[in-house]
């Protein structure tokens, strides 16, 4: 540790992911966010859990609703617990964050695509048996 | 005299010869910011160590997420591959996940709590704070841990069927990091309480910070594709 160490870690306009301190908060304003942010978690959850078990919604359509919710609650958890904003100086964590949403949909997206495929390409089960 | 101290003194004065942007620009128009502080962009000069830390962690946590997807992959394609085995409807009980989903977010919020407590370098509100955090961390783990008897017990291991092996991979890594991060949380506690609001262990309950709300961005994933689309199937 050396003694400019502290002195260094202070950039007025800069901020990481996960900092609150970019501007000046007061610990009640700290509060306040994570309360807002919690609320709103608890309340997709619940909806979660609710169209889940539902009849109230076409069939099909409940994975949809699931999916749609869930990226609703990260996106909350993004903002509120992990305090990831559009400002300017959060540029490099939104365009990592982005690169990332885009592996994974890559990864995730392309594995369920091509998978279906082979499946519906497949000689069926019984069939292949009688080779 | 150290570099950072160096650095620190001579500073005012400085003209910066390459432009990197800290200060005015020796021509006018020639580079330079124009301001004395970094701005995230470039702008400056390079950056803090703890937003350089922040970064860096955040990026590993992407990592973490990118392999995540790979189980999340498999799951979401041998979801229905149950081999004649137990189906997740089966299985999987929503009272039991509800109550596992409550003490991971509440833990969540307890976590953001203390980093508040940090900000205002409150030792005991930061050390209560990451307590409730790690206990509501071992309810969630101690659920688990439970449900994962409970199916062995019942002939459900993940050996049984390709859904039952990809079921047990993904909630199994995430148990995993769970047990890591109690690990950790356990080792910031002592570290806070030992050598206070130092800098470096600031950086360190950042790092955390940003490690267990990520945790918990993956389980809102796991809950909603694991568990409540695949009762559905």
């Amino acid at each position: 540790m050396t003694p400019g160490d502290d002195d260094l870690d202070h950039n007025a306009d800069d901020v990481a992911p996960g900092f609150m301190d970019a501007v000046d908060h007061t610990p009640r304003e700290g509060i306040q966010g994570y309360l807002i942010g919690f609320g709103l978690a608890i309340l997709l959850t619940l909806a979660s859990f609710y169209v889940a078990g539902t009849r109230f919604i076409w069939g099909p359509g409940i994975p949809v609703m699931l999916v749609m919710l869930a990226v609703a609650q990260i996106g909350v958890h993004l903002v509120f617990f992990l305090h990831l904003t559009t400002a300017p100086d959060n540029t490099n964590n939104v365009l990592a964050l982005a690169f990332g949403v885009l592996i994974v949909a890559l990864v995730v997206g392309g594995s369920v695509w091509i998978m279906a495929h082979l499946d519906e390409n497949m000689m069926p089960m019984g069939q292949m048996r009688g080779m | 005299m150290s570099a950072t101290e160096a650095l620190r003194q001579g500073r005012p004065g400085e003209v910066d010869p390459y432009k990197l942007g800290r200060g005015r620009a020796p021509v006018p128009g020639h580079g330079g910011g124009g301001r004395d502080y970094a701005t995230g962009h470039g702008e400056g000069g390079p950056a803090s160590k703890r937003v350089i830390v922040g970064y860096g962690f955040w990026i590993f946590l992407l990592s973490d997420i990118v392999m995540f997807s790979a189980f999340f992959a498999a799951h979401a394609v041998l979801q229905t591959a149950t081999a004649g085995g137990p189906t997740g409807r089966e299985l999987f009980n929503p009272t039991h996940v509800a109550i596992e989903t409550a003490a991971l977010l509440a833990s969540s919020f307890t976590c953001g709590l203390s980093a508040v407590a940090t900000e205002a370098r409150s030792q005991a509100w930061t050390q209560f704070f990451l307590l409730v955090t790690g206990l509501l961390g071992l309810v969630f783990l101690s659920l688990e841990a439970r449900e994962f008897a409970d199916m062995v017990a019942r002939g459900a291991g993940p050996q049984r069927s390709a859904f039952l092996s990809s079921f047990f991979a993904v909630v199994g890594l995430h148990g995993c990091h769970v047990t890591a991060g109690e690990l950790w949380l356990g080792t910031m506690m002592a570290q806070v309480f030992v050598k206070g609001f130092r800098p470096n262990i600031m950086r360190r309950l950042v790092c955390f910070n940003l490690f267990w709300h990520a945790l918990d961005i993956i389980w809102v994933a796991l809950f909603t594709i694991v568990y409540l689309i695949g009762e559905g199937r």
